[in-house]
């Protein structure tokens, strides 16, 4: 008898990802590597302008390019596209994929082109000669909730997208009933309160994939395939079948390989519709490429909140109360998430600590900007950052070590499940733990004494720390207007290969790998024999998608959930053939045994064989092997972590240098710990860029003026230290893997936790707060004797 | 249209190409080299890079004209014989990519970085790939990656 191989347990292994023989070679296929018969190009003209009415549109010399198939103004497309659907239960302007007659931010679409090839479509782009009368552009936000200089929708008075909504301490669920009497006791009683106005500066995603769309109307069928670079292909399928009129039947919707995500790719964006619709229109494939300098107008943007943060307080540093007025500035639309986003971080602002009274209120204004939606931690980078702030002023003020400040005032782990005062109900958590591991792996007293000799030298040099509390894998469905589950279809195939799917669809994530690495485990059959299927809605009959950190903790456990139901299946189709019982089946090396009798163990691929030509068929069973599952999560789950930065900052030249990154993360469970390093390094670095060098800037009028990486600072190889990681394991009770999600958890910490050491290197000077990101001149001048 | 010879990935390549057309495109459209990606339109992110006559060169930076009678390397002629290049394995050894966009670009550019610099220092290997973006890594993986690389050359 040949001997059977002992495959190892693989789920919390590092094991190498199987995407990448592809990838290192040039063989991964993105959207603009699809190439369709008869494929024509899209480009798209813009407008100039921030704010302007449109008096007139001459296409002509652009259609009498060679080459040139078809222009189409705002105006026309209007005639066979609705306006934009949002995912969210807020008011919302009218916004057109194309404008009609008013464009209300530079970089909104005003025309588009089909031609030839990409080259032919921008020629005539540029061709066409649009007239403005401009109007004034709103740019600051805080001016424009006067209304001022102008109202960009005249059904929102004062630009007002959402006008004040309260929540917290006090707050009815719904928000229409608000009793002040326990935040304003907080404040009374306070011996010490911190005030501060914050700033969570705009970002720009920056997928290094621009996005990109292929649509194939097919005239015969009446079907729509689209191909598009996004996070989340059933969504796609849904929108773009509500506004070409089709049926989501009809609709196939493909992410292939995607270039990365952020949640930028999360909104479907007027191209996507544009496209679509014009296929449909001329019945004929269509491709449009972004292209960067379009990215950086046309994807939406990140995070732009301004937070008023109070903070009351005992002498002792015991926490009373904390008031964050949060103003959102949006940008010119609602698009799919935009309005929901800057609520997260209401809902986050309860942080890691026990908080007698929060109150929280959120305004989101429109201004002629780009419109933001999610980007990577969404909402939530923003309130660890408004906290973590405050929390190191009260330090400062109280002469308190950081650390110990923080200790006294967590939420104890005998106090999970958590009711915060924001209306979240924390799962699990062991702050102190992941502080004392953090201290700890950083060297923390070392790391004060360092600090302390360097300024000894005249060293500008700080330290930094922050906790972070994560809102991740939302659900249930309650909470998320998309539905809060996720789906998969697990298959064991006729040879015993198995075959699975995920709506969760992966950018970088590494699905393949880790949920491979799962049913592996699950069936006792070698990794290699694993094919993990996602991005297709052809293939992947149900699904949401990849956003959130949702695709462990709800992907993965409608995977196990499927692969259960099958296996399940699988053993009674083995306990006929070994005439045992279904409990009494083991699963393991390739094989299937009856439990204390390996010499019995017959190949799993005989079995499978056996399901599929069921000779005899044992009574109560169908053929076959295959079985899906939709999880919906009772809760969401909230990651944690720590992390402690140095900083030093050039006393001559104002330039901050990154010396130290430790970052300790908690994500509950790991599937495979190399793909979860991967993650907080991504995380992290985009953390850092924001705290660092990162920031969309507009001028007075409205114009990017960081419209390309000439202008916006992208981090480099040499803007980052080596960063040090260490973890805590606490799982989640949400979900049977106990996996928490990790995909935004470093952009949460890291952000304050170096404005922080910022601050304590520029202690010297008596600066209590500097707002990001850390420019050198911002800081020269603190060091010349201006104060922030 | 001007005609243009070159050696692409080991094969001579003849064609008819507009003066205008970047090398990228005529690598990623006419003869469907599709590895080689682009991701900005100013010269800094360099996921178009491949070698130019044994030298790493950013392809949207070139017009396809300019290459005539140069050979030319892009990803898909990195490995020989089937044999991934020890940049390609250190890549997939240390996960030193996520949504591989920016990756053949990197590899590339690591390429040109490791002959000019068989022993790099870390500070080395990040001077060296800043003319790279990845949004993905924090490139911590990356630098592993080409340290891994550098160490089995030696």
């Amino acid at each position: 008898m040949p001997t059977t191989p002992v495959l190892p347990k693989l789920v919390g292994q590092r094991v190498k990802r199987r995407e990448d023989p592809r990838l290192i070679q040039g063989r991964g296929t993105y959207v603009d590597d699809i190439a369709l018969i008869g494929m024509q190009h899209l480009a798209f003209k813009r407008s100039d302008g921030a704010h302007a009415r449109i008096t007139s549109i001459d296409t002509s010399a652009a259609e009498a390019i060679e080459g040139v198939e078809a222009v189409f103004t705002g105006a026309q497309i209007a005639k066979f596209l609705p306006p934009m659907p949002i995912g969210t239960p807020f008011p919302s302007p009218e916004h057109r994929a194309v404008a009609v007659d008013t464009v209300r931010y530079s970089g909104e679409p005003v025309a588009v082109v089909v031609a030839r090839d990409r080259y032919v479509a921008r020629d005539a782009a540029d061709a066409i000669v649009v007239s403005y009368d401009p109007l004034p552009a709103v740019v600051d936000v805080e001016r424009a909730m006067t209304g001022q200089p102008a109202v960009i929708h005249p059904d929102f008075k004062n630009n007002l997208a959402v006008a004040l909504v309260p929540s917290g301490t006090g707050v009815s669920a719904d928000g229409s009933k608000v009793d002040d009497s326990a935040i304003d006791a907080a404040f009374k009683n306070a011996e010490v309160v911190i005030s501060q106005r914050m700033v969570n500066q705009r970002l720009a995603p920056n997928t290094m994939e621009p996005r990109g769309v292929v649509a194939h109307f097919e005239p015969g069928k009446g079907t729509m395939t689209i191909w598009s670079s996004t996070q989340n292909p059933h969504i796609l399928r849904t929108f773009i079948a509500a506004l070409t009129g089709l049926g989501q039947d009809q609709v196939r919707a493909i992410a292939p390989e995607v270039g990365g995500g952020f949640g930028a790719k999360i909104n479907i964006y007027g191209e996507e519709y544009v496209t679509a619709a014009i296929s449909k229109q001329l019945g004929i494939p269509l491709k449009w490429i972004e292209d960067r300098s379009e990215a950086f107008v046309a994807t939406t943007h990140g995070r732009d909140i301004i937070g008023y943060v109070d903070i009351a307080a005992k002498r002792d540093g015991t926490l009373l109360g904390l008031k964050l007025r949060l103003i959102a500035d949006i940008g010119a639309y609602n698009m799919l998430l935009t309005a929901a986003i800057p609520t997260l971080t209401m809902m986050m602002a309860n942080a890691t600590y026990n908080i007698p009274a929060v109150r929280a209120t959120l305004t989101e204004v429109f201004t002629n900007k780009t419109p933001t939606d999610a980007y990577r931690g969404a909402g939530r980078p923003e309130a660890t950052y408004f906290v973590e702030r405050a929390m190191d002023m009260l330090a400062r003020e109280l002469k308190m070590d950081p650390a110990e400040l923080r200790r006294k005032n967590f939420i104890k782990p005998s106090q999970f499940p958590f009711a915060t005062q924001t209306g979240a109900v924390y799962d699990s958590g062991d702050y102190e733990k992941a502080l004392d591991l953090a201290l700890k792996h950083s060297q923390w007293d070392r790391l004060k004494a360092e600090r302390d000799a360097a300024r000894a030298q005249g060293r500008l040099v700080g330290l930094g720390l922050s906790m972070y509390v994560e809102v991740c894998g939302i659900g249930p469905s309650a909470a998320l207007p998309t539905g809060g589950w996720e789906h998969s279809q697990v298959t064991v195939e006729r040879d015993g290969r198995i075959s699975a799917t995920t709506g969760a669809s992966p950018h970088g994530q590494g699905n393949e790998t880790t949920f491979a690495q799962m049913i592996a485990d699950q069936f006792g059959v070698p990794f290699e024999h694993v094919t993990i299927l996602h991005g297709d809605t052809g293939v992947v009959k149900q699904g949401i998608g990849t956003f959130g950190s949702r695709s462990q903790a709800v992907g993965g456990t409608a995977l196990i959930m499927a692969g259960a139901k099958v296996k399940k299946k699988m053993a009674k189709f083995a306990a006929a053939l070994f005439e045992a019982h279904e409990d009494d089946l083991v699963f393991e090396n390739g094989t299937i045994s009856v439990k204390g009798s390996p010499a019995s163990a017959k190949p799993f691929a005989s079995v499978a064989a056996y399901a599929y030509v069921p000779v005899p068929l044992p009574d109560g069973l169908e053929p076959g092997l295959s079985d899906e599952a939709f999880f919906e999560p009772t809760n969401n789950t909230y990651p944690f972590g720590c992390h402690i930065s140095m900083l030093e900052i050039d006393r001559e030249t104002g330039e901050p240098n990154l010396l130290k990154l430790v970052a300790i993360d908690d994500a509950g469970n790991l599937i495979n710990p190399l793909i979860v390093e991967g993650q907080i390094h991504g995380g992290l670095a985009q953390g850092i860029g924001q705290a660092m060098i990162e920031e969309v800037v507009y001028g007075e009028d409205g114009q990017l003026l960081t419209g390309s990486y000439m202008d916006y600072a992208l981090p480099r190889a040499i803007d980052f230290p080596r960063f040090e990681l260490a973890a805590t394991v606490t799982p989640t009770p949400v979900n049977p893997l106990g996996a928490k999600g990790v995909g935004e958890a470093g952009t949460l910490g890291s952000t304050p936790c170096i404005v922080n050491a910022a601050v304590d290197a520029l202690s010297e000077f008596g600066v209590k707060h500097v707002d990001m990101m850390l420019r050198p001149e911002k800081l020269w001048r603190i060091i010349q004797g201006g104060r922030s | 249209m001007a005609q243009i010879s070159l050696t692409v990935n080991g094969k001579a390549r003849k064609a008819d190409v507009e003066p205008r057309l970047l090398l990228v495109h005529y690598l990623r459209e006419q003869l469907r080299l599709t590895g080689t990606h682009v991701a900005c339109d100013t010269s800094q992110c360099g996921a178009c890079t491949v070698l130019v006559d044994g030298r790493s060169v950013k392809s949207c930076t070139m017009f396809a004209v300019q290459a005539d009678g140069s050979t030319i390397t892009t990803i898909e002629g990195l490995a020989t014989n089937g044999q991934l290049h020890p940049l390609q394995n250190a890549f997939w050894e240390e996960h030193g990519l996520q949504c591989g966009y920016c990756t053949p670009g990197m590899i590339m550019a690591a390429v040109t970085l490791l002959e000019q610099t068989p022993k790099p220092s870390e500070r080395d290997i990040r001077e060296g790939i800043s003319g790279n973006f990845c949004r993905c890594t924090g490139y911590q993986h990356i630098v592993n990656a080409i340290q891994r690389a550098a160490a089995e050359k030696r």
